[in-house]
Formats: C-alpha cells, structure tokens, sequence
C-alpha cells in the first residue's frame, strides 16, 4: 500500500463518514416531514427556514442530556452496545460503490468507494448486517431491563429469520451476474436490463427482508411502544441513544444504497439504453461519472423515500405474523425464486 | 356443531387480498394522495381562530354605560352543577334595586355548560369568546368582577346568538 493509496482512502473515509452523518440527520428530518404529510400536518418549522435545522437542534439537546446507566445494568457492555451498532453500520458504507472511478493517482482510479473490487462485496454486506444484530441484542440484555431484552431477544430473532430470505433473495442477482463483486453486478446492469426486471420477485423479497432488517415499520416490533417501551433502548440516553437511533438510519440508508446497487443499475444513468451515446459523453468521462454519481444518490434516496411511506402506511405486524411471514412464505418464495432463475439461466446457455 | 358460526381469514379474503401486496399498494396510493392535500394544522401562536357566536367560552357579565345589568337574583350561583359561582348582594339607589357587591367564578371549577347563561332573566351573564385562559396559581384562577365584566359591545354577537336561539 503506497502513501498516496493511503491518504486517497483517509480522505474518502472522511467523505463517507461526514456523508452518512449528514445523511441520517436530514433522513431524521424527511421522516417527519413525510409523516406530517401523510397525516396532513405541517411538521417541524421552528428551527431555521422550513425547519432545515431541526436535526442539530436535536443532536445539540441529546449531546447536553444526562448519560444515565442503570444501576443493575453491565456498564461496560451498556457502552459497548450503541459503538457495535454504529461500528457496523459505517463499515458497510466502505463496501458500497457510491461512484465510478473520479480520479487517476499514480496509475490508481479512485471512485467514491473505499473498497468497490472486494472480491466478496455483496457478501461482506451481509456478514456486517449480521454483526448488527450483535450490537441490539447486547443494547437490550446488557440493560438488565425486562423490556429492553424482549426488544433485544425480538429484534435478534427477526434479524436470523429475515437474513435468511435476504441472502437467498440476492442469489438470483449474483447468478445472474456472476460475480459477487458489486462493481461487477452494476457493470452487468449498465446499458443493459437492470435487475429489477430480470428479478422483480427478488427485488420485492429484498425490500421486505431490508424492512425487518432495518427494524422498520411494518416489522418495528424490537421496539413496539404499546408493548415494550422503547425496545432494546429503553434505558439508554443522552448521545448513547443518538448513536442507536443513528445506526438505524444509517442502516436504512445502507440497505436503499445496496439495493439501488443490486436492482437498480447502480450508477447507470438510463435503464436499456447506453449512457455514453445517449448523453453524448465519453464512457467513464469525469461529467459522466459525476452524472451516474448523482443518479446513485437519487436512486437510494428515493428507496428511502419509500421506507418511510411504509412505515407511515402500514400498521405493525403481530410477532407470530412476523415469524409466519419470514419462515413460512418468504422462505420458500425465494427458494422457488432461486430454482426458477438457475433453470433458465441454464437453458438460456 | 350447527350453533358455530365462523369467520375465518379465508372465508374473508379472496385471493388477492390474502396475499397482501395489492392491498399494500392500495394502503400506500391512500398516504400519498393525502401528502399532496391541504394540511389542516393552524400555527397556534401567530394565528389564532375566531370562534363563531355559538362558542362557550369563559362566562363573563355584561357592562352596560351605567353599570352591570347584574340584578345579584343568585340563580346563576344556584343553578351552577360545579359551585363554581359566588354571588353577595347589595342595595343600590338605581332602578334595579339590587346590583352585586361581589361576584367571583371559580374558573378552576367552571365546566363550561351555559347554564348560568340559560337561566340568566337579565341576560347579565354570558358565554365569551375567550378561550385561552391561564393562571400562575389556584388564587389567580377565582376571577372578580375586575375580571368578569366585559363592555356590551364585545358581546353583541353572542347576545344576538342568544336571541336568535334560545
């Protein structure tokens, strides 16, 4: 690893993490925005000109809160919690490609994307979704608090049981394209069809499975107000609370990003058709590739658009609901989804 | 088991809803039709609403250029279910005779009913428009005359109302 490699990825870490950080606080705001919509309500208009502010009025109160632990609870383990969930989630941003190769360092392109070529991409992505669970589970048993370790004990269970339909939703992306690498799947999609339509069975599971995922509305039942509080963050406050509030809006815009990458063509600016000679532009020429940048954005933000239309729609699931959902449908859908996109690959070859 | 009745999921739903997703779309097409209507919220502070003569705001006495036409009868006192009235009565040299020499309303018990209103023969007390009350303690709640009596002509619509109505 040369100096230059070095300093490219300091810099483009600092870029993601500020852009996630910004992201999750204005995501806090498009939520209750929306759900004002949705409720024909106005929404937060005090703080700055149509409220743009709010998110650091509100980060600014949290960080001036008392930090108060239990005194049953592990404080060691009590700390450890919100890091393990902000920790992971900012990880998987190094994975996401947010852009094509920008610039040329030394015979080196660099995108905005820490790792775009990991030969694993899209399976490294599922094993820190997985690692998340870890951070919830320890936030509600650590507490020493009934509610917060049913949140906990809720949240792992739905996590295991949907990460299952996710992974198995995403192989017929990866037979498809052949490759796990995300770069190699976004080439696969670019001037061509994006894999929402060669798979829109798979893009349907996947939205569903990134709902439970993300504990999200319809599937919000790790923290379920009527029956356990708060959930798994019952007894955290102050910026504890902040950093696991965060985590889940970086997760939700983590999961928009990957599935914008997956079925959506990624940084592809026009489903069917060649960007390059549609736009007149060079392929991988800086216009195009801050374009495709701008479109990958769009995408993922308009995904999470739809998370949140969601969960203002749509009215909680009852837990064994939940557990029929995951195991008993989406379970074999995808199976059938799998056996179905193998067999006509195959005869397809 | 001729007594059983039943009603189970799929006796209810066709196919179509039993499989959720259409009817997860249709839920979503109701939300975002209604992002796109007027909002109903008014900013409180800045904007204030203007009830109409029907509203039954805080009771107050009716004040007239030679004085309140309070006669001191003490119906109000006695018809009020929250005891919330208090009236003395005093003598005076005016036509009427009688006037209050004190009358307070105890607007941490007032409900609100109108009925002091209803059963008024003078149509000395009435229901004002005025909504927002707020005290600092439990001896600032008990109001005066020095509070109650509001001049005839910031009441003309509810006494209008009143005649229209009752």
């Amino acid at each position: 690893m040369s100096l230059t490699n070095l300093i490219v990825i300091l810099v483009q870490a600092g870029i993601l993490v500020n852009m996630m950080l910004m992201a999750a606080a204005y995501m806090v705001l498009a939520e209750r925005k929306i759900a004002a919509w949705i409720q024909n309500r106005v929404g937060p208009n005090r703080v700055g000109p149509w409220g743009l502010f709010q998110s650091f009025a509100d980060v600014f109160k949290l960080y001036i809160k008392e930090d108060i632990v239990p005194a049953a609870a592990d404080y060691k383990f009590h700390a450890l919690a919100p890091v393990i969930a902000i920790g992971v989630a900012v990880t998987t941003y190094a994975i996401i490609p947010f852009s094509g190769p920008l610039i040329e360092l030394d015979g080196v392109k660099y995108g905005l994307a820490m790792a775009p070529n990991m030969n694993i991409g899209i399976l490294a992505v599922l094993a820190m979704t997985s690692v998340g669970v870890y951070g919830v589970a320890l936030a509600g048993w650590s507490s020493n608090n009934k509610y917060s370790l049913m949140g906990g004990l809720r949240s792992a269970a739905q996590m295991i049981s949907y990460e299952l339909s996710m992974g198995l939703a995403i192989i017929g992306v990866v037979l498809i394209a052949g490759s796990l690498n995300l770069i190699d799947i976004i080439q696969a999609q670019t001037d061509g069809m994006w894999f929402i339509f060669l798979q829109p069975v798979g893009f349907i599971l996947f939205l569903i499975t990134a709902l439970a995922e993300t504990n999200r509305a319809p599937f919000d039942l790790p923290e379920a107000e009527p029956e356990l509080v708060g959930g798994y963050h019952t007894e955290y406050s102050g910026m504890k609370f902040g950093l696991l509030y965060l985590a889940e809006y970086a997760n939700i815009l983590a999961s928009s990003a990957i599935m914008a990458t997956l079925f959506l063509g990624g940084w592809d600016i026009i489903p069917f058709l060649d960007d390059s000679t549609v736009l007149g532009l060079a392929p991988f020429s800086l216009p195009l590739v801050i374009l495709g940048h701008m479109a990958f954005l769009g995408k993922a933000f308009a995904l999470v658009f739809v998370f949140i239309w969601i969960r203002w729609s749509l009215p909680r699931f009852r837990y064994d609901q939940l557990m029929n959902l995951g195991w008993k449908v989406l379970l074999p859908i995808s199976l059938v989804n799998i056996i179905v996109t193998g067999l006509v690959i195959l005869f397809l070859q | 088991m001729a007594n059983i009745t039943s009603n189970t999921e799929s006796q209810r739903l066709n196919f179509w809803e039993r499989i959720y997703l259409p009817e997860i779309a249709k839920g979503l097409g109701l939300t975002l039709r209604q992002m796109f209507k007027p909002t109903f919220t008014r900013q409180y502070p800045e904007e204030r609403w203007i009830p109409e003569g029907s509203y039954r705001g805080r009771p107050v006495l009716v004040l007239e250029e030679d004085g309140e036409r309070c006669v001191a009868c003490g119906l109000c006192s006695r018809v009020c279910p929250a005891l919330a009235i208090e009236v003395r009565a005093a003598e005076t040299q005016d036509d009427k005779e009688r006037y209050p020499e004190k009358f307070e309303i105890n607007m941490l018990r007032c409900i609100y009913c109108g009925f002091c209103e209803e059963v008024c023969p003078e149509e000395a007390i009435v229901m004002s428009k005025d909504y927002e009350l707020v005290f600092g303690s439990q001896e600032e709640g008990i109001f005066g005359k020095d509070k109650l009596l509001v001049p005839v002509a910031q009441l003309q619509e509810r006494l209008e109302f009143l005649r229209q109505w009752r």
